[in-house]
């Protein structure tokens, strides 16, 4: 029964200019035009978006948590990427 | 993986719950955990969906324009979050043609309360101030809960639903300060609708199974008389407020816990819903097969169509 | 009444998005999937959102204290003006989206018109509505398209629910007498002109969707004037229900 269920879709809305797309669900739909339509009709019923991404779920590729030592931790200790590392005369206000 | 290696990572899943660490779908989790999760929140799923069916039942019939835009608003919310939660339990592994299967052979409960019937438009009043109310109570604490996708789910829903509950207040309220008649419709619907709703929020705490580690996974924060207790707590006044008696003769004000004694719930109504025997179950049910079954066609039609436009794009694009 | 003609005119409009609604409100809840139930109350939404913006306005017009509820609910069978089509059962959801195809079109058309009357508060309604059409145009579209273009079972079903609902298609070009008085004061919509756009516009829809445009000549109308078919009176009976069981009274 599986082959012919409407697949699943991630939906991403944007929700006013000037701000990203983020994720806010998913939904299932037969086909990208449905996913937009059903999106908007699901996810914007409440003014919430001006607009609308839809990426089949199959289609993202997702980080594994087990990986997520050698991913991330590495960056944890390179505190030289941030403003707080460096040192400033107190006179210096705004850098 | 030996069993002493599964119980180092059971305790370390349980330190993460314990720290407010929310799980998501990769993250490793003990088998219950997964299994647990899938049934509570399919469940709240189906229970949002056949809870459609007793309120969709007076669309139709809504007295006023007003009155029959905001029901339909809340009946089509329902379905959006029933939607939300069944994407949300998808993240673990089920698809929602399994567990709606799950729902139409029985395998899967809903909410007790749908099984009742709505039979005046004053139902649609207590439905929203009891049944929503009732729900709300359940609800709001599992926006902290530990499953991530569960929790945003929640969190949109109880946002969504803060309107709810005042739609059925004020249907209420209309009513109970309206004509005798009125007043007597409202009534009668509190008296009808008031201990179902009480019984909706779970056995007494002696009898439920599962609290424990379901207080551990953070799926409940509150036991089901402390529930209970709250919601006859908040409930009690804004039936006065609106003039309405609570059908319960041994409801008083107990100074001494801050709280209202009330009376025994009967418990074997409780257990006969559950069972499948309420008054409505076999119409509910009947109905959720039917629209699905009357669907598949529709279904089946698109996913054709959507191949068929995918082949004519791929042909032009050779 | 001093502006009779305006206020059945605008009646003539609003019953039909009143009878539409009423009708895709029947579904929620039973459609074949949650998206389409959500979809469809949408619509559903929209449309009663449309009639009482129109019934305020008509109440204001007859000026006798009528509400938007009693004008909406307080009428006898004869007195709705709604064209024959948007009153034709949710037999299935090919007649469904196809009842809400064969109307949308028109009624798309029929507002971009009406945007231009001289009646400030009809042609602000046009502006808000004509939004919410082009959406339920495009969404019933495509599924005729999907349910054509499917699998043979579908076909099937649509081409049938074409077919029968068609002979409802040719009353939307036929003016009433309000229509003719509204033409000529510049505030109403010629209908008649706007047919031929119209069967171009849902021929081509339905060729793509691979379903036959009926030949038939043979049209059914009455709507307009009052007569309906069968359906109608058991809407209203639901429809109606509260305000005849329990006059005058608040909710």
């Amino acid at each position: 029964m599986s082959a012919k269920n409407w697949p699943l879709w991630e939906i991403f809305v944007r929700s006013k200019n000037g701000l990203e797309h983020r994720h806010c669900g998913s939904l299932h739909a037969a086909d990208s035009d449905m996913a937009l339509e059903n999106a908007r009709d699901v996810y914007t019923r409440r003014n919430e978006g001006v607009s609308i991404w839809v990426v089949e779920s199959k289609h993202i590729t997702a980080s594994n948590p087990e990986n997520n030592g050698e991913l991330f931790e590495p960056a944890q200790d390179k505190v030289y990427r941030h403003p707080t590392f460096y040192d400033l005369p107190d006179e210096v206000k705004h850098m | 993986m030996s069993e002493e290696q599964i119980r180092s990572l059971e305790r370390q899943f349980d330190e993460r719950i314990a720290r407010d660490e929310k799980i998501e779908p990769k993250d490793w989790m003990p088998d219950k955990y997964r299994k647990t999760h899938i049934r509570q929140m399919s469940q709240h799923a189906h229970s949002e969906i056949v809870g459609m069916l007793p309120e969709g039942n007076w669309i139709t019939r809504a007295p006023s324009l007003r009155r029959k835009v905001a029901l339909l608003a809340k009946v089509q919310d329902e379905a959006g979050h029933g939607l939300y939660l069944y994407s949300a339990t998808e993240t673990l592994g089920i698809s929602r043609e399994e567990m709606y299967e799950q729902l139409h052979t029985g395998k899967a409960k809903y909410s007790s309360i749908f099984n009742y019937p709505t039979i005046t438009w004053a139902d649609m009043g207590a439905i929203g101030w009891l049944v929503d109310g009732a729900a709300i109570i359940n609800q709001v604490p599992l926006c902290n809960t530990s499953y991530g996708p569960y929790a945003r789910a929640m969190i949109r829903v109880c946002k969504e639903e803060s309107f709810h509950q005042r739609q059925g207040f004020e249907i209420m309220m209309k009513l109970a300060n309206g004509t005798p008649e009125q007043k007597e419709m409202a009534q009668d619907a509190l008296n009808r609708w008031w201990w179902p709703s009480l019984m909706m929020l779970g056995p007494t705490d002696d009898v439920s199974v599962h609290t424990e580690q379901s207080m551990k996974w953070k799926l409940k924060r509150k036991s089901n008389d402390d529930l209970r207790q709250q919601f006859i707590d908040q409930t009690v006044p804004q039936a006065e407020l609106i003039g309405l008696t609570i059908p319960d003769p041994d409801l008083k004000w107990n100074e001494e816990r801050g709280s209202y004694d009330f009376g025994e719930i009967d418990w074997d109504e409780f257990w006969q819903v559950v069972k499948g025997h309420g008054p409505m179950n076999k119409e509910r049910m009947k109905a959720r097969v039917g629209a699905w079954e009357r669907g598949k066609w529709v279904r089946d039609a698109a996913m054709a169509h959507a191949e068929k436009k995918r082949n004519r794009k791929e042909k032009k694009a050779v | 009444m001093k502006n009779e003609n305006l206020y059945n005119y605008i009646l003539g409009i609003a019953d039909n998005s009143l009878i539409l609604g009423q009708r895709m409100g029947e579904l929620c809840g039973h459609g074949p999937s949650l998206e389409t139930d959500i979809a469809c109350t949408n619509i559903s939404l929209d449309l009663f959102g449309q009639v009482r913006s129109y019934f305020q306005y008509a109440s204001k017009i007859a000026g006798d204290g009528r509400t938007e509820d009693d004008i909406a609910m307080l009428r006898k069978e004869r007195e709705y003006k709604n064209v024959l089509l948007v009153e034709q059962p949710n037999t299935d959801f090919a007649y469904t989206l196809g009842r809400q195809f064969l109307f949308d079109v028109y009624h798309l058309a029929f507002l971009k018109e009406l945007q231009k009357s001289t009646d400030l508060t009809l042609s602000a309604i046009a502006n808000k509505c004509v939004k919410e059409v082009s959406y339920h145009e495009r969404f019933s579209s495509d599924w005729v398209k999907r349910l054509g273009d499917g699998t043979s079972e579908s076909k099937e079903k649509m081409q049938e629910a074409i077919n029968d609902l068609w002979t409802y298609t040719d009353e939307f070009f036929h003016q009433t007498d309000a229509d003719k008085a509204m033409v000529v004061e510049g505030i109403g919509v010629d209908v008649t002109k706007l047919k031929d756009s119209y069967y171009k516009e849902v021929s081509q829809v339905l060729e793509e969707a691979t379903i036959q445009v009926p030949e038939s000549k043979y049209f059914q109308k009455g709507g307009k004037q009052g007569i309906h078919t069968e359906h109608l009176g058991y809407l209203l009976s639901d429809l109606q229900y509260m305000q005849r069981t329990y006059p005058n009274m608040e909710w």
